[in-house]
């Protein structure tokens, strides 16, 4: 009897049985890998979000991802890529107005009183004014601004460069730092940037826009026009600049975006 | 008598539904991004004809408002399909199933009469090995989809760094509008697709989890009536 049932077992299996035998085995793990990637899903979805700071209003992994991405993607940033520029003839005339924080919230500013703040570490902070800015060469740019949200424009852009800005006013030491940031007079608006976009060639200080003096909705007197970040990092009206080697505060990467937002 | 006929690879299997997911957390988190400017429609002699997308499409499957969460999970998500989709073509080419995959000379003229089949049109179907030739079609295209979601992708991510990139795809503004068409396009792929998957059956979706199809086969050589005795002698003597 028990050799006989032995046998039994061993007995080959019937085509029917391996079928069966393979169709359930291979749905089982189907089924429970499915399973795994819905928990798996479901953990990123219900994932806490990070602690704000620096950055802030997304969830803690989504984070860690876009800062990992960023930091790939840095590495084949380079002062000789240049943002595309086309003809004047190109750019629009009446450029969109998008974002005015810093600017409508801000009902004391008086342009005739700007002056661009410069704080230093160790030194008292320098005032420059906007005809100090206008006497230094002029750099002109025409490139397709790129919002965030997804259009994009062709602009006409004039203003100092600046890495010729910070040449000017012996900066260069400060602007050895990995960061510079950037406010608006009321502080409402502020951005943060790395050391390689400030130093890009075809990053400005604007005052001009269409060949004429900016417009308060754009930013007068004094704006940053960064072509190879989105819109988000090209303050409007510069109060005050900063440099660090820690990241300075950004108002969007306040509230999910990434920091670094290069193009 | 049933035999197990062996159909798809195990990474074949694995990169397919892998995809499906990621694809999908594309599509909706690429949704998230293009509420934020859904600039897009097609409109005919000035007419408009479809706007993409309705504000009752938004509102339903809670779109709106959601930009800078689209972008992040975005931005992740490219990876594993980029990853997957290479290991897909890197098994293709390295096993040689391309050559069941990619068009051939006679595939164009033979497609359109299997199109003509599946309408009931025509009765008969060309001859076929693992794929007719209108699959070889649709899984080519494809994958040429999945490569130019990449190149466009990456063009107007990277617009300045990429700007060769950006070139090629015929600019930003147009490498965006391809990016988005080549969505449209998944979609409709993917619901002929379910239609075919669902006219199939139940052996071939099988086969595409279990890797394997179950085929009746005739016993032949034993019934078959016999014209010379000597070639069945010498089969016999085979096995």
């Amino acid at each position: 009897m028990k050799a006989n049932h032995k046998n039994k077992i061993k007995a080959p299996l019937t085509v029917e049985q391996k079928i069966r035998r393979r169709t359930f085995i291979s749905f089982g793990v189907f089924a429970a890998l499915g399973t795994g990637a819905v928990t798996g899903w479901n953990w990123l979805l219900d994932a806490k979000e990070e602690t704000p700071g620096i950055t802030g209003g997304t969830r803690a992994p989504l984070r860690r991802a876009l800062n990992k991405t960023e930091l790939f993607f840095r590495n084949f940033f380079c002062n000789k890529h240049l943002a595309k520029t086309y003809p004047i003839a190109d750019a629009v005339k009446t450029p969109r107005v998008n974002g005015l924080i810093g600017i409508e919230d801000d009902e004391d500013f008086d342009v005739s009183n700007w002056k661009l703040t410069v704080k230093l570490r160790n030194q008292k902070d320098r005032h420059i004014s906007i005809e100090a800015l206008k006497a230094l060469p002029k750099t002109e740019i025409v490139y397709d601004f790129k919002c965030v949200e997804g259009w994009d424009e062709i602009q006409y852009w004039a203003g100092v460069k600046l890495s010729d800005f910070l040449a000017h006013f012996k900066l260069e030491e400060e602007a050895q730092k990995q960061y510079m940031g950037l406010e608006t007079p009321n502080g409402a608006y502020y951005v943060g940037l790395e050391r390689e976009s400030i130093l890009h060639p075809q990053t400005l200080l604007a005052y001009e826009m269409n060949g004429k003096p900016i417009s308060i909705e754009h930013g007068a007197p004094l704006r940053l026009i960064v072509p190879a970040k989105y819109g988000i990092k090209n303050l409007k009206r510069i109060g005050t600049i900063t440099f660090s080697d820690k990241r300075p505060k950004d108002y969007w990467a306040e509230q999910g975006y990434d920091y670094y937002s290069g193009l | 008598m049933k035999v197990i006929k062996e159909k798809h690879s195990l990474l074949m299997r694995w990169t397919h539904w892998v995809n499906f997911p990621v694809l999908a957390v594309m599509i909706w988190s690429g949704l998230l991004i293009y509420w934020a400017n859904d600039a897009y429609g097609i409109s005919i002699f000035g007419f408009s004809l479809i706007k993409f997308f309705p504000e009752w499409f938004y509102d339903y499957f809670h779109i709106s408002g959601r930009l800078a969460e689209g972008m992040a999970f975005h931005f992740l998500f490219m990876w594993f399909f980029f990853i997957n989709g290479l290991l897909y073509i890197a098994y293709t080419v390295i096993s040689g199933a391309w050559r069941e995959l990619l068009p051939n000379k006679h595939t164009f003229k033979e497609a359109w009469l299997v199109l003509l089949h599946d309408l009931h049109i025509r009765k008969a179907i060309p001859p076929q090995k693992k794929y007719n030739a209108a699959q070889r079609i649709a899984y080519t295209a494809i994958i040429l989809m999945g490569i130019g979601s990449i190149a466009t992708g990456l063009a107007i991510y990277k617009p300045v760094q990429f700007y060769w990139l950006c070139w090629l795809c015929g600019g930003y503004h147009f490498a965006r509008i391809l990016h988005f068409t080549l969505t449209i396009g998944y979609v409709f792929f993917f619901l002929i697709h379910i239609v075919q998957v669902l006219l199939a059956g139940w052996n071939n979706f099988r086969a595409v989890v279990a890797g394997f199809e179950v085929e009746e086969e005739q016993p032949q050589l034993k019934e078959a009536p016999t014209t010379t005795e000597k070639t069945e002698d010498k089969d016999e003597s085979k096995s």
